[in-house]
């Protein structure tokens, strides 16, 4: 599903490459956490991923598509089949929940029959059945991340991306939004999750990549989070 | 995209930054305001070509009694003189008409002109010159004339009425050049306004495009709401002008020019339209025109 071959990343700017020679495939359906310190290069995986930036040297494949032959107008497609949680849940504070799972239907063009029959549906998915009309300042931090997970996942992308989804929540709503998105990974989407988050990761024992300074240095299934920070 | 959806999101859009749109639309609108009539006084001036160019006559005086040129020694044009030239005149390809002012009555057309003066008591009919009044098929063709006539035995002179137009028209160039040079620069100062007020809207707006970008919307669908909202203010802009033309013809041209100068056409309502149609075509496009360029480079995906 992701599969980067030698990958290296050099910004501009900067003379350590922020990604060295990384190699890694992630199969559908499978569930991987991305560990590692900050400048570790966890967001610039992602970022690869969802063509945000290019691979100075390497490829990068999502969904079969060699992401470097992949011209601008076609990553509208490949972003389609990609969902995207932030750790800053990225809401509109002016629409309501149902309106802000919407929109991501109705900016690609959806019917309106078709967004008033799965938004309900993905709302009651995450849990948020009764909170629709609630406006996201409404909202507490967990529910808050729920409507971002409910809007990544709302066109049933076939990735869902994770970049510290539980970064400002409690222990406890983190579990929460760690069951979510379990169930989400249950129904065949394949989640890729950058993560500080210890006790999570020794607690779902999962796939786990660590990348230290640019560099892969621990990928092993049913792992643990590993070091201490 | 749904259209219903795009439309709510200019609302919105337009709402927000109502001061700039505001802005927007009255800059946009004094500067095709300045461009149209611009348009409206190049057509003014060439109604007033075509009708004062259509009424120009050359003039072919012939020799009087006391005329002085040159050709004139043997003193008044003799009658088979007079004949010759009316027939050479009348075979020329480019005359179109001509006809004879006899002495008398270039006498009564003066004492017409000169009714109130009393300089019409010390001339008689003998003193002035009977001439050939020739309309030309096109009025550029005068040098032909001239040298076919000047110098002949029997004329005295050639006028051509056109030279004193030409120079009028001179300075009227001048004048058109000046006003489209000012419409230009006005045209240029909305097209600024127009690119610095998108790019305020998609900076204020740049949450609702990073969410666009990453659920898959295409460069399009981003740009279009931010497009139609430029090309928004530049169809109020051209309605506005459109509204200035209305009143300038019928207030300014009906009701004051056309009374008060009887010795000129004006413009007509389909000049006006014209100008409408052209500032309409020159807003919208302009508009989407500066849109399309800033959001090329602050919302690329």
């Amino acid at each position: 599903m992701i599969r980067l071959q030698n990958v290296t990343k050099l910004y501009p700017t900067q003379t350590r490459p922020a990604l060295k020679d990384v190699t890694v495939e992630i199969g559908k359906g499978e569930f991987v956490f991305l560990v590692g310190q900050s400048g570790s290069g966890k967001s610039t995986f992602l970022r690869l991923v969802l063509k945000e930036e290019r691979a100075t040297s390497g490829q990068v494949f999502v969904a079969g598509k060699d992401l470097a032959r992949l011209s601008s107008w076609k990553v509208p497609a490949l972003r389609r089949q990609v969902g995207t949680v932030f750790q800053d849940f990225r809401l509109l504070n002016n629409k309501t929940v149902t309106e802000n799972v919407a929109f991501a239907l109705e900016v690609i063009g959806r019917p309106r029959t078709q967004i008033a029959k799965v938004v309900p549906e993905v709302l009651d998915l995450v849990g948020l059945k009764g909170k629709e009309n609630r406006r996201p300042d409404e909202l507490s931090g967990g529910e808050q991340q729920r409507v971002a997970i409910a809007r990544a996942f709302v066109n049933r992308p076939m990735i869902l991306i994770a970049d510290e989804p539980t970064g400002n929540l409690d222990p406890q709503t983190s579990v929460g939004i760690m069951r979510l998105l379990d169930r989400i990974n249950r129904t065949g989407t394949t989640v890729v999750m950058a993560t500080h988050d210890d006790d999570i990761v020794d607690q779902m024992r999962k796939r786990v990549i660590e990348l230290e300074a640019g560099r892969v240095v621990r990928d092993q299934s049913r792992g643990v989070y590993g070091y201490s920070h | 995209m749904r259209a219903s959806f795009i439309v709510h999101e200019i609302g919105i859009g337009l709402r927000r930054n109502l001061i700039m749109t505001l802005a927007m639309v009255i800059t946009t609108a004094v500067s095709l305001g300045f461009l149209g009539t611009a348009v409206l006084f190049n057509q003014q001036v060439s109604v007033m070509k075509d009708f004062w160019y259509d009424k120009v006559e050359v003039s072919v005086f012939l020799c009087g009694d006391d005329s002085e040129g040159a050709s004139c020694a043997a003193g008044e044009v003799t009658q088979d003189q007079r004949e010759s030239i009316r027939a050479d005149l009348d075979s020329m390809p480019e005359v179109e008409r001509i006809y004879y002012e006899s002495k008398q009555k270039a006498y009564s057309r003066f004492k017409e002109q000169f009714k109130n003066s009393a300089i019409v008591d010390n001339v008689t009919a003998d003193q002035m010159p009977e001439s050939f009044r020739v309309k030309l098929v096109d009025p550029e063709q005068f040098p032909i004339i001239a040298s076919a006539f000047i110098g002949r035995a029997g004329v005295d002179e050639v006028q051509d009425q056109k030279a004193l137009l030409e120079k009028f028209f001179k300075v009227l160039k001048w004048v058109q050049w000046f006003a489209f040079g000012l419409a230009m620069l006005m045209v240029v100062v909305s097209v600024i306004l127009i690119v610095n007020t998108i790019r305020v809207a998609a900076f204020s707006r740049r949450r609702e495009t990073g969410i666009m970008k990453l659920v898959g919307a295409s460069s399009f669908s981003i740009q279009l709401p931010f497009l139609l909202e430029g090309a928004i203010a530049g169809f109020l802009g051209a309605a506005l002008a459109t509204g200035a033309f209305v009143l300038i013809k019928s207030v300014l041209v009906d009701q004051i020019l056309e009374p008060n100068f009887p010795i000129t056409r004006f413009i007509t309502w389909s000049d006006v339209w014209l100008s409408s149609a052209i500032v309409f075509v020159i807003g919208v496009a302009l508009a989407a025109i500066a849109s399309f360029l800033t959001l090329m480079k602050y919302l690329r995906v």
